[in-house]
């Protein structure tokens, strides 16, 4: 190490060279509770986000039964289901997918993968965590206020979602705009941390294109997310204002069931504008970590260095720049100059085209490669297949004519479950069972893996593809129960059962998923240092889990980009990222396929 | 959105600056061994480049709440709020306390921790008459009949300068935290980067509210309208 720049390295090197047991915990509450360790931070984000994605799975499964057996239950009338969607897609959008994929994925992955002992800055990493669950709290809370949580829609559109129509608008609305102010502050430590991390916290030869993808992909999400998050602290803290103070940012004048309000001259459309400007991004704030661990779970599975690197990464990085000039497509039925919806028609089809690179360089890094059909491996194939079927329907939701008659119908409920909310968690699914043998020294039970896997991929395709079907019927979204038209069949309501009883046993067999989880803690077979044969640096730790300050004595030297796999005339199938060049073993390959 | 959009692209900009130097064009699995780092940001310190990322994301957050501003001002409710006077002396203030600070940076890199003290304790002496000023402007808009809720342009007048205030509290926590760090510290170098850190925020504050008054004042709609007339 005598001759990496001082200055640079001095942030991480310093507990190395000083005192190794300088900045580790004491007690068991700066260890477990209160710690600064990202690894720790990273656990707490992802048990959080999970605890509160099993309360949004049953939120839906309460919708589906209201949409499959309208009229059975009582308890869920139309204010009620109102509510169960706004949770629904809130929780699910921000508090499960941003913060595990970001907050879980990203303070695990981020400094073991780029070499670090940790986040450069720890006390603000953890506070990130801290204001999070404060959130979550607030969010909770609003079950039990006073009128219940909001109904306004998960879009909170104005001037609905202040007025007394609206459930929740005693309290519940109060409460998801401030947490969702809380959340932000809270994100902005964590992607300061993130961001700088990958910036100034890479151990001597991680060169930014010799980062695996899934860092290239946490870390530009994470800046998207820095940036596009304040676009709802401005809408949150307006519509606050509107709410509590009666000011009129968004609020046109009204009469409300006989009386004029107070409000006067305000803009919805302002906070359409606001919303969507954070709205878009964070399509692709959740999808760019996906695409980058898929990226590296298709790579270690198939044995395959990854196709067109160069490529993924500019490709992350063109979706990145583009996804912030695309968001007006969300708006176009709410009317608008016809040159700007072509404009934004346009950005939106070309966004296309970097996304089908990257679809393409991942079927192209599986073409002839060494495929093992782990459950990592499975959930990234499902990934592929699900996460195409949903960008395709998005190409018709872009262009501005199609959009209109589909708009607010189940076709788009459908598209963007696949895309955003299906591809995703599958990709969460995988990342768990890849790196779970990191984060415990166990793996996961293979059969039971296996078993979730393919109950989730073909059921989640069996619920959201008929959807689709249902959307081009004309069957609305947001309402209640289907009512009866003339333009579609009494079969509809037929589907929309069978959706019902899917969407039942899918998140039924989430529990496999729990119990595996848990049980594999104790009783998984022990998984060695690195069970996938895997380049990357976080499989190269001395120790599995890997301690506070993950490296031992001596930081990781990085000699090779992460997907030096099957490299000719060397003697195993893969080399880490920290095997100096002569240390490569030569020669033939000792009889093949020694893996499951 | 055009603020915003504008404030993106200057960002990108920045970072298509920074990418030009990482090497992206080259092809990392034909160079084994070890390459060394390089481009901008190599060589600073962490907390620095994480300020400037941070300051990113106030931009961010400001250039939205103009971009704002500026869509909810065509509406036909809007009707513009006479300007304080008193908020000519923060502007001055401000500004006072901008030039305290460079002088404090001046004086803590050549070591002179006396001098460096003097910067800073001015700097948070003026930053503090900003503070008082910016709420005496409150007071007599309030006063004279300029109620939060009556129109638009009052609600964003008070939001935008609170939402300013409340950054320049925090900067006047953090301006305290390193005064005190430097008096009891034996040498000035130590509290140099925390001194330079400080001023880099309030420099930038500064010239967020800059920004702010001009379109307060309603100069920055005139300015643009001017150039408007220039291009057509």
């Amino acid at each position: 190490m005598a001759d990496v720049p001082l200055d640079r390295v001095a942030e991480t090197a310093a507990t190395e060279v000083e005192d190794l047991t300088l900045h580790h915990p004491h007690s068991w509450l700066t260890r477990y509770v209160f710690s600064q360790d990202a690894k720790t931070i990273s656990i707490q984000y992802t048990v959080t986000a999970l605890a509160i994605g099993f309360i949004a799975l049953f939120l839906s499964w309460l919708m589906r039964l209201q949409l499959g057996f309208p009229g059975t239950f009582a308890f869920i009338d139309a204010a009620a289901y109102y509510q169960l969607i706004t949770m629904h897609g809130m929780m699910m959008i921000v508090y499960v997918l941003t913060a595990v994929l970001l907050g879980g994925f990203g303070n695990y992955l981020i400094p073991l993968m780029v070499g670090a002992r940790d986040m450069v800055f720890p006390y603000a990493n953890m506070l990130s965590y801290w204001f999070y669950l404060l959130a979550v709290v607030i969010l909770l809370a609003s079950f039990f206020a006073p009128g219940g949580p909001t109904g306004a829609g998960w879009t909170l559109y104005p001037p609905q979602a202040i007025l007394s129509g609206t459930p929740g608008q005693e309290s519940g609305i109060i409460l998801m705009l401030v947490s969702l102010i809380v959340f932000i502050a809270g994100f902005t430590m964590g992607g300061l941390n993130y961001v700088v991390t990958v910036l100034q916290g890479r151990t001597r030869g991680m060169t930014l294109m010799r980062m695996p993808l899934t860092v290239w992909g946490i870390f530009t999400a994470s800046v998207m997310a820095l940036l596009a998050f304040p676009a709802l602290f401005v809408a949150s803290v307006m519509m606050l204002f509107d709410k509590i103070f009666g000011t009129s940012f968004f609020m046109p004048s009204l009469i409300e069931l006989g009386t004029p309000l107070d409000y006067g001259g305000g803009s919805p459309i302002l906070f359409q504008h606001l919303f969507w400007f954070f709205g878009h991004p964070e399509v692709y704030i959740v999808a760019l970590p996906a695409f980058g661990i898929v990226s590296d779970l298709i790579a270690t599975h198939a044995r395959r260095n990854i196709f067109g690197y160069r490529m993924m990464v500019w490709a992350i990085l063109a979706i990145g720049a583009l996804s912030f000039v695309v968001w007006a497509h969300h708006m176009y039925v709410s009317g608008m100059n016809p040159w700007f919806g072509f404009f934004f028609a346009t950005t939106t089809l070309i966004i296309a085209v970097p996304t089908a690179i990257k679809v393409y360089n991942w079927i192209l890094t599986l073409w002839r490669g060494d495929i093992h059909l782990t459950v990592p491996m499975l959930f990234a194939l499902g990934f592929i297949v699900t996460f195409v079927n949903g960008g395709l329907s998005g190409l018709f939701l872009g262009n501005v004519v199609v959009d209109v008659p589909l708009s607010d119908t189940m076709f788009v409920v459908a598209h963007f479950h696949m895309v955003m909310g299906i591809a995703p968690v599958l990709v969460i699914f995988g990342a768990i069972y890849h790196w779970y043998p990191k984060v415990t020294g166990r793996m996961m039970n293979e059969a039971l893996g296996k078993l979730h896997f393919w109950i989730t991929f073909l059921g989640t395709y069996a619920i959201f593809f008929p959807m689709h079907y249902l959307g081009l019927l004309g069957v609305p979204r947001r309402y209640h129960e289907m009512g009866e038209a003339s333009f579609f069949p009494a079969s509809a309501q037929m589907l929309n059962a069978y959706i019902t009883v899917l969407a039942l046993v899918v998140g039924a067999a989430q529990l496999l998923f729990l119990f595996n989880l848990i049980w594999s803690i104790r009783h998984g077979r022990e998984a060695g240092g690195n069970p996938w044969r895997a380049t990357s640096l976080e499989w190269q730790t001395p120790e599995t889990p890997p301690p506070h300050g993950n490296w031992g004595r001596e930081q990781p030297t990085v000699y090779r980009w992460a997907y030096d796999y099957n490299v000719p005339g060397v003697a195993q199938d893969f080399i880490p990222q920290n095997m100096p060049p002569e240390a490569v073993p030569l020669g033939p390959r000792p009889a093949p396929g020694g893996m499951s | 959105m055009t603020a915003a959009v504008a404030f993106l692209v200057l960002l990108a900009a920045l970072a298509a600056w920074w990418l030009y130097g990482q090497r992206l064009m080259s092809r990392p699995w034909l160079a084994a061994g070890i390459v060394e780092d390089t481009g901008g940001l190599a060589h600073m310190p962490a907390a620095k480049v994480g300020l400037g990322v941070f300051l990113a994301v106030v931009g961010a957050l400001f250039s939205l709440f103009l971009s704002a501003y500026t869509m909810r001002m065509q509406l036909a409710d809007w009707s513009a709020l006479p300007v304080p006077r008193i908020l000519w002396v923060t502007t001055l203030l401000i500004l006072l306390a901008s030039a305290a600070l460079v002088w404090a940076v001046r004086s803590a890199r050549r070591g002179e921790k006396e001098r460096a003290l003097d910067g800073l304790l001015a700097a948070t002496g003026f930053g503090s008459a900003f503070l008082g000023g910016q709420l005496i402007a409150w007071d007599e808009l309030a006063g004279s009949g300029y109620r939060l809720a009556d129109n638009a342009a009052n609600s964003f007048f008070y939001v935008l300068t609170g939402l300013h205030g409340a950054h320049i509290l925090g900067g006047l926590v953090a301006l305290v935290a390193v005064t005190v760090k430097l008096w009891r510290s034996p040498d000035a170098a130590a509290a140099q980067l925390p001194v330079e850190l400080c001023a880099l925020y309030w420099h930038f504050l500064a010239l967020v509210w800059l920004v702010l008054f001009a379109v307060i004042t309603g100069w920055a709609g005139d300015f643009l309208a001017v150039c408007r007339q220039l291009l057509s």
